[in-house]
């Protein structure tokens, strides 16, 4: 059979769907974006009727997720790290339901922040719930456990991690297929109140959670993705994690590797190997790329001086790994050369920071934020996430802050609770229903004198143009919140407008009570796509 | 034969299209490669690269190492030094001489050349005029794959066999172009 060319996020989605998925639930974020949007795209998933459309938030995913799980489906919820914070509730609580269909819950995380807030590491998540975990070191292992990760799941009827990092999530590699697995029947689950964590049921279950974590580390020492490799030269053994095997390998592809190493694909760690390797040799190097949350297991409060990683400075406390900071902490390169910048050259070429694209509406909009805050002065401005927060860097510097998803209309509150009136929230269209509606709930019901800015570009624009749930019901929903509708106005962000853009906002900065600006205009990269142009069309002649 | 590539440009660039005609015309020839790239936040108008690697025998790193790079092939001089310590000592660039400005900083266009130029083996070309002279302007980012195409270890025809299916939906008049715009770019390097 012939391989197929596919980035790691990819390689997920494939195996899911030849393991026999029928549905993924997913909120775009860069880097597990493509994971959802090749099922979205692929002629098989719509043959085969999987479900693909992408959910309001992670958390009304993780829930619909474990919802098709209940009813005997196999099942994939996807997001990117920073995602499974939202969804967190519902996660925690399905270590404690249990699955019926497998479930997996694929995260990927963003060591190095190349598009987040943050390089949280989310197998802390998945050891928080005590769930497995399973972590590819390549594009082949990303397509076999998703493949096989239903099968572990419904081996135990536990909901399975699979993490991956940036680095995989957006690397191509040739990946080799597996035969397609029909999908499972409907079926309720076997014991009848699994699913009812009323505090009663609740402690049964967590029993059964713990009584299952022996099964999970047995089935871990033979799982194949879990591999150790005996070696000679036994002053020093390594434990590899997930992509850091490669980085390791990269180091001895011309030599042979003498030390013995243990590769981890499978959480939780199997026992009996990692024993066997801290007993064999004299000191042990540990390779994660995230946290060192093996490291520090390992490490405990003693034996400190054989354990070496991240912590202990051999690596970098922060930030992806590569073959080159491997290749320093196994001492066959020297710190220059590991982080040797040419002189010359730095001082040449310049950063090149992401920008708001030419002709982008939101820009305009800030334009005229800038202008009608002006009497006001700065540091006003609570922004969200999504291209929108670009508006921070200059010529802008339109925005005060960035937290987390939905946090510009609690922030915007919260600081005119404090007494800063007029507080403002900017927040976009797709971001304003992930986690916007429930902060503005509490606006409305203390009347805070803040101003929202919805900036709406019919689009989930940051990660490439997926689909708002947003689309065509903005002013209802803050209707039905109860905002007064006239103080819901919309208008169209472009330059000539600018004077009314301007009046629009200095008028409903005054104004002592909720207010909502719509500036709308489509995102300009998805202009062209015509099938959105008539969904919009659609939606109008409604 | 083993060839580690870095593409660099700016998001929008069509580095991506790049990647995808190397790694079309790796997979018809049989080879192991692993190509990491770059998506989201960084593509709005930020600096992009792509490691690509191309080998007879399997792969293990998606990055590169430093110091060994065979290739940086760029769509815009000043990116093609950013990531100038991975290249190895005799590795070639091959670079596109018209600037993307989008910044107010950009450095003196003459100096980025000459900066460039005192690397041992370079082959600096106008792409955009080059694309703009045979009427595919939009095919700049070819231009610079064609100026490439000697230093890979593939038949010329698999990458206009590549070509062609990657531009197969967008129909007859798009697939000309770009390869018209590879052959332009592989005349620079062949006339160097």
């Amino acid at each position: 059979m012939q391989k197929l060319l596919l980035l790691g996020a990819e390689a997920i989605a494939q195996g899911a769907i030849d393991g026999g998925m029928s549905g993924v639930y997913a909120y775009p974020g860069t880097p597990s974006t493509e994971i959802t949007e090749y099922v979205q795209h692929y002629d098989l998933a719509k043959e085969r009727n999987i479900h693909s459309q992408w959910s309001a938030n992670e958390k009304t995913a993780m829930e619909a997720g474990l919802g098709m799980s209940y009813a005997g489906k196999r099942a994939m919820v996807c997001m990117k790290h920073v995602g499974l914070n939202v969804a967190a509730d519902a996660f925690i609580n399905s270590a404690i339901t249990g699955s019926n269909g497998g479930l997996l819950v694929t995260v990927a995380d963003d060591p190095s922040m190349h598009s987040s807030q943050n390089e949280q590491d989310s197998r802390y998540y998945g050891k928080f719930a005590q769930i497995p975990i399973l972590e590819p070191a390549s594009q082949q292992e990303a397509y076999d456990m998703a493949y096989f990760g239903f099968q572990l799941s419904e081996k135990f009827s536990i909901p399975v991690m699979i993490r991956i990092t940036t680095r995989l999530a957006h690397s191509r590699a040739g990946v080799e297929r597996k035969p397609l697995l029909d999908q499972n029947e409907l079926i309720l689950p076997s014991n009848p109140t699994q699913f009812v964590l009323l505090p009663s049921i609740a402690r049964k279950q967590y029993k059964g959670l713990l009584n299952s974590f022996a099964g999970f580390i047995e089935d871990s020492e033979e799982s194949p993705f879990n591999h150790y490799f005996e070696g000679t030269d036994k002053k020093l053994g390594i434990i590899a994690c997930g992509l850091a095997y490669n980085y390791l390998m990269e180091n001895y592809s011309e030599t042979e590797l003498t030390h013995p190493l243990l590769k981890i694909g499978q959480y939780p760690m199997p026992r009996a190997k990692v024993e066997k390797l801290m007993k064999e040799c004299d000191e042990v190097l540990i390779l994660e790329d995230g946290y060192p949350i093996i490291e520090e297991l390992l490490k405990g409060y003693l034996g400190k001086e054989k354990v070496h990683g991240r912590l202990d400075g051999s690596l970098p406390r922060d930030g992806e790994l590569n073959p080159n900071l491997i290749a320093k902490a196994l001492k066959l390169a020297s710190e220059e050369e590991v982080t040797e910048i040419s002189e010359d050259v730095k001082d040449i070429v310049k950063n090149r920071p992401p920008a708001m694209c030419v002709g982008c509406g939101h820009i305009d909009a800030y334009n005229a934020l800038n202008e009608a805050l002006s009497d006001y002065g700065v540091g006003r401005v609570f922004s969200d996430i999504g291209c929108y927060t670009l508006g921070a860097l200059p010529p802008y510097n339109a925005i005060n802050s960035c937290v987390d998803m939905g946090a510009s209309i609690t922030m915007a509150k919260g600081a005119a609770d404090a007494g800063l009136v007029p507080a403002v929230s900017v927040i976009g269209d797709s971001t304003f229903t992930h986690s916007g509606m429930t902060g503005l709930i509490d606006a409305v019901n203390e009347s805070s004198p803040i101003t929202v800015m919805i900036s709406d570009n019919f689009t989930t624009g940051m990660t490439g143009g997926q689909d708002s749930a947003a689309l065509g019901k903005i002013e209802d929903i803050c209707k039905g919140i109860g905002v007064d509708p006239e103080h819901i106005i919309v208008f169209t962000p472009l330059k000539k407008n600018h004077d009314e853009m301007v009046a629009i906002m200095k008028k409903e900065l005054a104004y002592k009570g909720v207010s909502v600006i719509i500036p709308r205009r489509q995102c300009i990269q998805t202009t062209k796509n015509v099938a959105l142009n008539e969904r919009i069309r659609e939606l109008n002649l409604r | 034969m083993k060839t580690d590539i870095i593409l660099a440009g700016v998001g929008g660039q069509g580095i991506l299209s790049i990647a995808a005609t190397i790694g079309m015309s790796a997979l018809s020839n049989n080879l192991h490669l692993k190509q990491a790239e770059v998506h989201g936040m960084s593509q709005r108008g930020g600096a992009v690269q792509s490691h690509f690697r191309l080998s007879s025998k399997p792969i293990a790193s998606d990055l590169i190492p430093k110091g060994g790079c065979d290739i940086i092939l760029s769509v815009e001089p000043m990116e093609s030094l950013r990531y100038i310590d991975f290249l190895k000592k005799d590795g070639w660039i091959i670079t596109n001489s018209t600037p993307f400005v989008n910044i107010p900083n950009y450095p003196d266009v003459d100096e980025v050349i000459a900066k460039i130029k005192e690397r041992k083996n370079v082959i600096i070309l106008d792409a955009d005029k080059i694309a703009k002279e045979i009427g595919s302007p939009r095919s700049s980012n070819i231009v610079a794959l064609g100026a490439a195409t000697p230093f890979i270890d593939i038949p010329f025809e698999s990458f206009e066999e590549a070509i062609k299916l990657i531009f197969k939906k967008k129909g007859d008049k798009i697939i000309n172009a770009n390869i018209e715009a590879l052959r332009a770019g592989r005349a620079v390097a062949d006339a160097r």
